[in-house]
């Protein structure tokens, strides 16, 4: 591909487009911030457009702005990473009327998916299991209550808008429901809209994820799953791929159930099905959630153990090109896991810790160990962008050496001026729970204190 | 009596979301003065004890550091 390719994106993911661009010998062009302006990803590509001032509504979400970028800059390729408008269909719209290629799905299969109440539907028409629960139609605190008990006990009353935890509740019997809906209604409508919906409360969750890949050609593909079951906030810190307990049949199923999804709205490019599970990993026991239409944090996990470079795929599969293998050549090779590297105080229920980092040191990458980082020691972490400023991922031939060597990899990392969660993962990894694969996606939060205090006590 | 009113501090380095409940608003304790926003995360100030919010000392889309003070409050 001998067209330039524009990453509509900061910090370590477009970092990590320019590399595999670079490698690919395609020319890149960066877009900053002003506040941006000497960062990493800057000077990772080729060349670089000033998009705005700091506020992501005035740059990396400013569609005309990027638009201009790419106009100016000749690129005919966008790459819009993960977050920011990565999954904004009127963006990739915006891109088709520029007369330039947007690298993901068609805008159709991105509002597809960008509903959840649609997005559900269309996962039950193709046959996908999606966890019960009731949309909500009826708002009436009678009708709420006459679904959650036909759902069966306990439940999570949602924010139909929600998102981040906010407008959320658990129930555990009728009688705690009128009041826990007052309360979720409550906090939502602060952001203008109370409409809740109820779902089924898995108790023990984990949170299991299946990457797929599909090309203009009609081909779909899976490359085996994540786990993701460690969280704070609802969002993710540490992944691994594959899931401990996961068996091959049952890999296979839920690589099919993605697929169906994935074949059911024309899907081209790389994407994630989310999926929630009860523990032990069974097939009844496995709900759809949703589909991420674009590249995710976590992807390089399924990197390390395909072999397979995800950006180089989307970079193919938008310039035509069909995907030379099928579903046997798929490899699954050790175990691979990831550890999100934020400016984050465990200490201060994972409080976000801006400020001027003054020291950094991360450990050198080798064979089996990636660091894909988006900053430089006298950066300065802004509250305008997320607290992630680094992901540190492992490959090893089993899953204990695997998290081993990641606890190891995460106590080599010091930061000065900002606070860093990583001696907080490395305890994580070496707890119990994690090692026996017990977690579950309330672990991080129930055991805080614990994982904070072991440690404090780990030799630097 | 001025000597009883308290100043709200925000905890961390942030902007300013969103005023929840403007100069004169009468809270519970826990209910929401101020939400935050930092590196993603919505951070709502509360109330101390019930009482009335005084003064908020800040617009929405402000930056603050660590330890400003971001309203005035009478227990």
């Amino acid at each position: 591909m001998d067209v330039t390719v524009l990453i509509a994106n900061r910090g370590e993911i477009a970092a990590r487009i320019a590399r595999t661009c670079a490698r690919m010998a395609i020319p890149s062009v960066a877009v900053y911030s002003d506040a941006d302006a000497t960062a990493l990803h800057v000077t990772a590509a080729d060349s670089a457009q000033r998009i705005g001032s700091a506020h992501p509504r005035e740059s990396y979400l400013c569609i005309p702005a990027i638009i201009a970028a790419a106009e100016r800059s000749g690129a005919r390729y966008v790459h819009p990473g993960y977050g920011f408008l990565s999954e904004n269909a009127d963006f990739a719209e915006a891109c088709a009327a520029a007369g330039l290629t947007f690298i993901g799905p068609s805008p159709a299969a991105i509002r597809a998916m960008g509903g959840k109440a649609a997005a559900r539907l269309l996962a039950e028409a193709s046959g996908v299991p999606c966890l019960p629960g009731d949309a909500g139609a009826d708002q009436s605190e009678e009708a709420l209550l006459a679904a959650a008990t036909r759902i069966g006990f306990p439940v999570m009353v949602k924010a139909v808008g929600g998102g981040g935890g906010r407008g959320m509740r658990r129930v555990a019997d009728a009688a705690a429901f009128p009041a826990a809906l007052a309360a979720a209604r409550r906090e939502a409508a602060i952001f203008g809209d109370d409409r809740m919906l109820i779902e089924k409360l898995v108790e023990s969750a984990r949170h299991i994820e299946v990457q797929i890949l599909a090309d203009s050609h009609g081909n779909v593909l899976h490359l085996h799953e994540r786990d993701c079951t460690l969280q704070r906030r609802h969002q993710k810190l540490v992944e691994e791929c594959p899931a401990p307990g996961m068996d091959a049949a049952l890999r296979a199923e839920l690589g099919r159930r993605a697929c169906a999804l994935a074949r059911a709205v024309g899907y081209v490019g790389a994407g994630t099905v989310e999926f929630i599970a009860e523990a032990p990993l069974r097939a009844e026991s496995i709900w759809f959630m949703e589909m991420n239409t674009r590249l995710q944090v976590e992807h390089p996990v399924t990197e390390m153990v395909t072999g397979l470079d995800l950006v180089e795929w989307q970079l193919r599969i938008a310039r035509g090109e069909a995907l030379p293998f099928t579903q046997a050549d798929i490899r699954l090779d050790g175990h691979a896991v990831e550890a999100r590297l934020c400016a984050e105080d465990p200490a201060r229920q994972f409080l976000p810790s801006p400020g001027h980092l003054t020291a950094l040191s991360l450990p050198a990458e080798a064979p089996g160990l990636r660091v894909d980082s988006g900053v430089r020691v006298g950066d300065i972490v802004t509250a305008y962008y997320d607290s992630m400023l680094a992901k540190i991922i492992v490959h090893a031939p089993t899953r204990a050496l695997a998290l081993q060597r990641l606890a190891d990899a995460l106590d080599s990392c010091r930061t000065g001026g900002v606070r860093l969660n990583a001696g907080f993962l490395a305890a994580a990894l070496r707890s119990d729970e994690m090692r026996e694969a017990r977690m579950d996606t309330g672990f991080l939060e129930s055991a805080r204190k614990r994982l904070v205090e072991s440690a404090l006590k780990e030799p630097a | 009596m001025a000597e009883n009113i308290v100043t709200i501090r925000s905890e961390i380095g942030a902007l300013v979301w969103k005023i929840a409940a403007p100069a004169g608003t009468a809270l519970a304790e826990d209910d929401t003065i101020i939400i935050l926003e930092s590196m993603k995360m919505e951070i709502p100030i509360m109330a101390p004890h019930a009482g009335t919010v005084v003064e908020i000392l800040v617009t929405e889309g402000q930056q603050v550091e660590e330890g400003q003070a971001v309203a005035t409050f009478r227990p």
